[in-house]
């Protein structure tokens, strides 16, 4: 009936992960039961749960990426002490337990921690920026969020019912095979991963057709944002790459399921070639997270540096450069295959080009920097300590790059080193600078500078702390994922880089806190004119938070930065330079639960597979069916704003931009 | 205002808003294009990202040709009377799936139905045949579990099957939402998506058409 769940499947014998998973349980309890008792169930559902809303969507993926980051950040605790505690020991966890966290920490912070944060800003400031009302597929925005969460609601799960992969963030043959790996980890990774892998690709569709066929009027290429230019490049990546893994994680799938022989080592598998299959997706992937953080340090730098981005045509044609570039390097990933020393030699040079458009890029920002009178904010500070610490993480990345060096630094705490150092101060920083900058506009009031400052010295010394050591002990021999180890010199370097991700934690409490004091006095802190920090592209032209329809009447596009060129004519004036329009009745697309729904057949039909209850299987397919078919037979499919709700809300916005030109003084 | 943009602002070419009245094209100079060219358009990203999987399990079953541990291999297996007959089946489905357009562009409730009908039928045809070549396979020993070689096939053939069996569905409900809605804008869109769906099946078949059945035919010493 039940497949192979047994109470078995429980962990009563671990006390860590046990208490883990009943301390989230109540404590996700504890909010349901809060959230029904102050009667919120209703608005949730109206509001949130089912909206369409490009806006509402993006900061929902925000949210799921904050609290996957805690969930991921408490696996990187566990492994940092655990090293400090196994030098000559044990240390309190043990080996297959060791082995769970750091394949759920990578899978985490990079499906369901970077992917959604990042998803989550292009989702809420593309379409603004762009000067349009929503999305191309907003009904399919809402399923590709639902079924990222319901991904994650999988990984989660595996804490409590079951286990998790042993195998590392990406399931390496043999090892992820069905004679190595029994248990149901493995199923656990796979079923998650092909369903917020598919919620991602359907983000990439989307995103793509938006922004190459719905832009504001005189909205050209040319005049897009970077962050728009970006937010393309990287979907690009999405619809190139993903498909790859989805296909990948299937052939996976059957040799564990129906004994095929993709990956075996027995019937002529060829283990080699998941190793091909998946970084063909796994390296773009890295660009599909850093790019939209590129976009995002593009418009914070341009912004409180008070000047256009330097090379604006030169960082269009670095993006596009990397986005092709990032589809022809996937062997540096496996230098020590043995395929060699000619395709070792190509797919190492094409590793170091990409440092070329990235250079271009660094130096535009630079540049912008360069005579402006820069305003050190908080999110300015992300994107400086960005452009140090990103420019070592890619000088080591250029090293490895070397396919003589890989052979030795191969799979050591060198390249674990190098790829948190481009992961975190590149995506990581982006995602954080985003999310400060934007902030505002997504909920209507400043979050706190000062706390945010605060939070970014923790992160950013943390960080020299946690990772910097770890390149030393690379360099000295030590591979990665040890559970324990018995050589005295790496130990110091070890403790420090366990008191770095220490001071991590405080910037992590400090961002926490940032949020609470800021919520607790929005009143204080409500940004009135829709444009906090002085802006330049379109999202700053509207009310923040803005409403349903984003714009009144879609902008006019006549310039690279069309807020603040009709802002400089304003301020010139004295006055708003626009009469008022006419206004129209606004159609917005309904509301629509197929997005919940689908994800709930997703995780209903996804932990059936893992443990095998085939009549859920089924059960979980034909419900997805039917929604498909329900969801066809709608009949209404959009609501109508009307003229005069549009001109309140549009009347209110001008009243509040004429009364900030009035209290600015003519320039 | 930067320069190059101060001077767009007053070039007439650009006009007074950046627009060319009355053109909308949806590359950006006259805002965001209609509806049926978005749609469209996204279906045809989806496509592209659809063949790029197949194109996955096209390098697993070139590099597992030869992996046969043993067991049978194309040459031995394929029978290219039954691959005529199934691209005969889907061809000429692709056909009337064109003649449920034009059906559709005229409004004919009757040959619309007609065409779709015999469409899925076609479609029903090579699913049966495929499947029945499956199953055959499996009989003589030769099922997915035999040799790498042979689960690349399955899984590469089987997923161009399952599609069609999902388009299949997808067929169903179009004929059901042509009857019950009519020729509603919406209906109109998603058939145009199922129709790109459909013939995108067909080149892929094509694909596996020449790559598999017909190389695979190939006697062993004729191969590189």
């Amino acid at each position: 009936m039940l497949g192979k769940l047994s109470w078995q499947a429980i962990p009563f014998d671990q006390p860590i992960p046990l208490a883990a998973g009943a301390v989230v349980v109540l404590l996700l309890a504890a909010l349901l039961v809060w959230v029904a008792a102050k009667g919120y169930i209703p608005y949730l559902w109206r509001e949130w749960i089912t909206s369409v809303d490009h806006k509402r969507i993006g900061i929902m993926y925000c949210l799921l990426a904050g609290v996957m980051l805690l969930r991921g950040f408490i696996d990187a605790l566990m492994m940092r002490s655990q090293q400090v505690l196994a030098f000559h020991a044990g240390g309190y966890l043990p080996p297959e337990h060791y082995n769970q966290i750091f394949s759920a920490h990578g899978t985490i912070m990079i499906f369901f921690m970077a992917m959604p944060f990042v998803i989550g800003l292009m989702n809420f400031a593309m379409p603004l920026q762009l000067g349009v009302r929503d999305v191309a597929f907003p009904t399919l925005n809402s399923v590709s969020f639902w079924l990222t969460a319901a991904g994650a609601l999988l990984v989660n799960i595996s804490l409590v019912v079951g286990e998790f992969a042993r195998t590392g963030w990406l399931p390496f043959p043999p090892l992820s095979e069905l004679t190595y790996s029994p248990g149901v980890g493995v199923d656990y990774y796979l079923w998650a991963i092909q369903i917020s892998g598919i919620g991602t690709l359907m983000t990439g569709i989307n995103f793509v057709t938006t922004i190459l066929k719905i832009r504001a009027p005189g909205m050209t290429y040319r005049r897009m944002p970077i962050f728009c230019w970006t937010t393309l490049a990287a979907s690009l990546v999405i619809v190139a790459a993903f498909p790859i893994l989805t296909a990948t994680l299937a052939m996976l799938t059957l040799d564990r399921y129906v004994g095929f022989h993709f990956f075996t080592n027995e019937a002529g598998g060829n283990a080699m070639m998941f190793m091909n299959l998946i970084w063909a997706w796994g390296h773009p992937e890295v660009y599909i997270l850093v790019l939209p953080a590129f976009g995002v340090f593009s418009e914070v730098v341009s912004t409180f540096c008070g000047k256009p981005l330097f090379g604006r045509r030169s960082m269009i044609v670095a993006t596009l450069a990397i986005c092709i570039l990032s589809l022809c390097v996937w062997l540096h990933h496996f230098f020590t295959m043995g395929a060699g020393a000619d395709v070792n030699a190509v797919f190492g040079i094409a590793s170091m080009i990409i440092a070329v458009p990235t250079g271009v890029k660094i130096y535009n920002w630079l540049f912008t920097m360069y005579g402006a009178r820069v305003r050190f904010s908080s999110a300015m500070l992300w994107s400086i300590g960005f452009m140090v610490t990103f420019i070592i993480g890619g000088v080591t990345g250029v090293l490895l790059a070397s396919p003589a060096a890989d052979f030795v630094l191969h799979e050591s705490l060198f390249q674990v080193a190098h790829f948190h150092n481009v992961i975190i101060g590149g995506v990581v920083f982006g995602a954080f600078a985003g999310y400060i900058y934007w902030f505002p506009k997504a909920c209507g009031f400043v979050l706190d500078e000062r706390l945010g400052k605060a939070a970014f010295w923790c992160w950013l010394i943390g960080f020299y702390l946690a990772f910097m050591p770890l390149y030393v002990v690379g360099l000295e021999g030590m591979t990665r994922r040890m559970q324990h180890y018995d050589r005295p010199e790496w130990y110091p370097w070890l403790l420090v880089a366990a008191v770095g991700a220490f001071i991590i934690l405080c910037g992590i409490a400090l961002q926490i806190a940032q949020l609470w004091v800021s919520i607790r006095g929005r009143a204080q802190r409500r940004d009135l004119t829709g444009d906090p920090w002085d802006g330049r592209s379109l999202e700053w032209s509207t009310t923040s938070p803005p409403p349903a329809f984003n714009f009144a009447v879609l902008p006019n596009v006549t310039s690279d930065e069309p807020y603040w060129s009709i802002k400089q004519q304003a301020r010139a004036r004295g006055q708003l330079v626009t009469p008022e329009p006419e206004y129209a009745p606004i159609e917005m697309p309904r509301n629509s639960p197929t997005g919940f729904v689908t994800a709930f057949l997703a995780v209903v039909t996804g932990f059936s597979l893992i443990w095998h209850i085939w009549w859920l299987v089924i059960l979980g397919l034909v419900g997805a069916y039917v929604t498909f078919v329900a969801f066809a037979w709608r009949d209404h499919s959009e609501i109508e704003i009307p003229a005069a709700e549009v001109a309140r809300i549009d009347r209110a916005n001008r009243a509040a931009r004429a009364e900030a030109l009035r209290e600015e003084p003519v320039r | 205002m930067s320069a190059p943009a101060m001077r767009l602002a007053h070039d007439p070419a650009f006009g007074p808003a950046g627009i060319a009245p009355g053109r909308i094209t949806g590359r950006g100079a006259g805002g965001p294009a209609p509806k049926r060219i978005i749609v469209g358009y996204g279906f045809w990203i989806f496509l592209l990202s659809d063949v790029i999987m197949f194109s996955a399990f096209f390098a697993a079953y070139a590099v597992l040709f030869k992996n046969t541990a043993g067991g049978p291999s194309a040459h031995e297996l394929f029978d290219l009377r039954n691959t005529a007959a199934e691209t005969a089946f889907l061809l000429a489905s692709t056909f009337t799936c064109g003649m449920a357009s034009l059906a559709v562009g005229h409004r004919s409730q009757k040959w619309t139905q007609v065409a779709l009908l015999v469409t899925g039928l076609l479609g029903l045809a090579f699913i049966v045949l495929e499947i029945r070549e499956f199953t055959g396979f499996v009989a003589r020993g030769a099922g997915p579990s035999r040799s790498a070689f042979l689960s690349s096939f399955f899984t590469l053939v089987g997923c161009h099957g399952i599609h069609v069996s999902a388009a299949l569905l997808w067929l169903g409900t179009m004929m059901a939402q042509f009857y019950a809605k009519g020729f509603r804008q919406d209906v109109r869109h998603r058939f145009l998506c199922f129709s790109l769906f459909w013939h995108a099946l067909d080149i892929v078949w094509v694909a596996i058409f020449n790559l598999v059945y017909l190389v695979g035919s190939l006697p062993p010493e004729l191969l590189p």
